[in-house]
């Protein structure tokens, strides 16, 4: 069991009681909810005469349905029209916070949060949406809960938990030049598998997440979930407290030397024990790409696809074939030679202004192959106001890419950005899984946002570096 | 709360590793904002193209209909926190089937098996062995009725008693009929009141 670890110091402090089948009650510090996963919990409320028991520590906001291209209400859609009425008269009826349209601080939940600063370390955080890991970036335990859950959050703002594992993961040295976050997290992912984190909360460590930005520790811990683990976390530092100062919600004046004082205390200590450790040398990852259908099925962008043949377990054999058929690949192909129709650049893993800048600086001086559609989505109003105030909205289009609103997009495609027929993305968010980007035939290709940028030049899977 | 200490019917095998919830249930199908309407969809797009015509997929065999087990392989239901997904399985073929009650699988991703369990379905862990010998009786003779029981863990199918694993206090959750928490969390109102006190954050450090 680990001990002296941010994740036990944060669990202790919000344990209530232990539960007569065993399990914690655990306090939850900040509650997100968006429209997807919430109306039907409200609905559980009303069914059984219950209150939202904190109401001030639930924030709501639409992200995973809302156009990106034509927002004007009602939406062309009377579905989600009717999705968002839905979580319109829900916060109003229950007193919740709303990021809509009109606060100018609407978009992807776990975008908003630390933007906002509401997400500050120490704290337990719930969203119903699995990607709710990203907030451990901030040293925070944060984790995605089915709908039942979030009626057990509005209801008691708490959740009934059973203890994790604590896997350090530590990568050391320098990564290559534009090796980003996300090949991290990909090559992470590819060594340990996507089931590796099961009953795990991975901590990330070593010199380069104590050097990586704010928004590149977000993009680790964001797709912790893809390689099974509930919550990953980075232990907070200079760089998270310099990151959060200043924002809307962070604390100020004296309040703000207080917390900042109580946030040191948080990181695991130097005795701290894990459950397991994993060492990870940064000068052997390269930039990664996704071919088969989970996140794990990846390779280094100069590599050719792997041989099933090759591969003793019979599971993972079997998850290898289906990936092929589905993907219309040939073992051996290399993955350079890879033709995309789509390239989107976006999400709650790479829509912030870095993945922006990142894209902006690869396109600049290019245009978009003829042959793909791309676009760019911003993950929220706030990140696209920074895009357009810095000029990064007229490199995109220039270069002939689309410039959206800000919304969760073709990530999961519930909305009208959505793969036509077999398309091949090359795709910035977390899941290639099938049918993942809205067409049952649809095929993506994850990796990073400058990489996408690359392909979508070229007409293919690209090293950004020989661009 | 009713107490979950056995599920009896037939059985559906799933085969694959790391079957996600978009598979188990599209995006689009969440646009609904109530879960009455899931057991029209799981696997949707497994089972059948644009124009309607079917797939093979077990959910349309005509000799698994009716089944109210679903046994899978490594990693079920991962991806998307979704409870639509085991929504869509329990409701299956609703009101004329009864949904799929329990799930046996080598592993499951986590959410999925929280979710599970706050729906009062049984999700146990069995053998990468036992689950290939589970999934053959069912296949090979569909009409065996499967008995997972959660009081002592076993999984019984014809000829066939393998011992099949859960988390002890999802496993408590069930047989003693707790699996539904509202009630118990709310219960400790003052507890959390304590708790949340303690915490800086809740006043914003002001005090
Ligand atoms: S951007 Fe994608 S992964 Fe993130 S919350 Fe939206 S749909 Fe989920």
């Amino acid at each position: 069991m680990a001990k002296n670890t941010l994740y036990n110091k944060v669990w202790g402090a919000h344990a209530v009681a232990q539960l007569p089948t065993g399990q914690t009650q655990l306090f939850i510090g900040l509650h997100l909810i968006h429209e997807v996963t919430s109306p039907q919990a409200f609905d559980m409320l009303r069914e059984k005469g219950l209150q939202v028991a904190y109401p001030q520590r639930t924030f709501a906001t639409m992200d995973h349905i809302v156009p990106t291209l034509d927002q004007a209400r009602p939406f062309a859609d009377a579905q989600a029209e009717q999705m968002m009425q839905a979580i319109e008269r829900n916060a109003k009826e229950f007193g919740i916070n709303f990021y809509d349209f009109a606060t100018g601080r609407q978009g992807v939940v776990h975008i908003i949060g630390p933007e906002l600063g509401l997400t500050q370390p120490g704290m337990t955080i719930a969203c119903g949406d699995s990607h709710t890991s990203t907030h451990g970036a901030f040293g925070t335990l944060a984790f995605g809960i089915g709908t039942s859950q979030v009626r057990d959050v509005l209801a008691s703002q708490c959740l009934a938990m059973d203890p994790m594992k604590v896997r350090r993961i530590e990568v050391n040295g320098s990564l290559k030049p534009s090796v980003t976050a996300k090949d991290v997290i990909l090559a992470i992912i590819n060594k340990l598998g996507v089931k590796g984190g099961i009953g795990y909360a991975y901590e990330y460590a070593g010199s380069v997440f104590d050097t990586m930005s704010m928004e590149g520790r977000m993009t680790v811990c964001n797709m912790s979930i893809e390689g099974g683990a509930r919550a990953g976390y980075v232990n907070p530092d200079e760089t998270t407290f310099a990151y959060l100062k200043g924002r809307e919600h962070s604390p100020k004046g004296a309040a703000w030397d207080k917390a900042v004082t109580t946030w040191r205390g948080l990181a695991s200590d130097k005795d701290a024990t894990y459950d397991d450790i994993i060492q990870i040398d940064a000068a052997n990852i390269e930039p990664m790409v996704t071919w088969g259908v989970t996140p794990a099925q990846s390779v280094a962008v100069g590599d050719s696809l792997p041989d099933p043949a090759q591969v003793a377990d019979a599971g993972e054999r079997g998850s290898l074939e289906t990936a092929y058929k589905y993907m219309k690949l040939k073992v051996g192909q290399k993955m350079t030679e890879v033709a995309i129709d789509v390239a989107f650049i976006g999400s709650c893993t790479n829509g912030r202004i870095e993945d922006l800048r990142a894209a902006a600086a690869v396109v600049k001086g290019h245009q978009a192959s003829k042959s793909v559609k791309a676009f760019v989505v911003p993950g929220s109003m706030q990140v696209k106001a920074q895009a357009e105030k810095e000029g990064l909205h007229e490199i995109f289009k220039a270069a002939g890419f689309e410039w959206r609103e800000a919304g969760c997009s073709m990530c999961l495609a519930m909305n009208p950005d959505q793969l036509i027929g077999d398309q091949v993305s090359a795709s910035s968010s977390n899941r290639n899984f099938i049918g993942r980007q809205g067409s049952p035939t649809g095929r993506t290709l994850l990796m990073s946002p400058a990489m996408v940028a690359a392909a979508a030049i070229t007409g293919h899977v690209t090293d950004v570096r020989i661009l | 709360m009713s107490k979950v200490s056995k599920v009896q019917g037939r059985a559906v095998p799933v085969l694959g590793d790391d079957i996600d919830t978009d598979r188990i249930i599209p995006a689009r199908y969440l646009k609904e904002i109530t879960f009455t309407k899931m057991g029209d969809y799981p696997f949707f797009d497994e089972r059948f193209n644009a124009d309607g015509s079917q797939k093979p997929h077990p959910f349309n065999e005509a000799r698994f209909q009716g089944a109210s087990v679903l046994i899978g392989n490594v990693n079920f239901g991962c991806g998307s926190s979704r409870e639509h997904a085991p929504q869509a399985l329990m409701r299956w073929g609703h009101p004329t089937q009864p949904g799929i009650k329990a799930v046996i699988a080598e592993s499951f991703a986590e959410i999925f098996a929280g979710n599970c369990v706050m729906l009062g379905i049984p999700a146990v862990i069995a053998s990468k062995a036992d689950v290939a010998a589970l999934q053959k009786i069912a296949n090979d003779d569909p009409q065996t009725v499967f008995t997972v029981d959660t009081s002592s863990m076993t999984v019984n199918a014809g000829p066939l008693s393998i011992k099949v694993s859960m988390p002890e206090s999802r496993r408590q959750a069930l047989v003693e009929g707790t699996w539904d928490s509202t009630g118990l969390l709310m219960a400790n109102a003052d507890k959390v009141k304590a708790t949340a006190a303690k915490l800086g954050y809740m006043s914003g450090f002001t005090n």
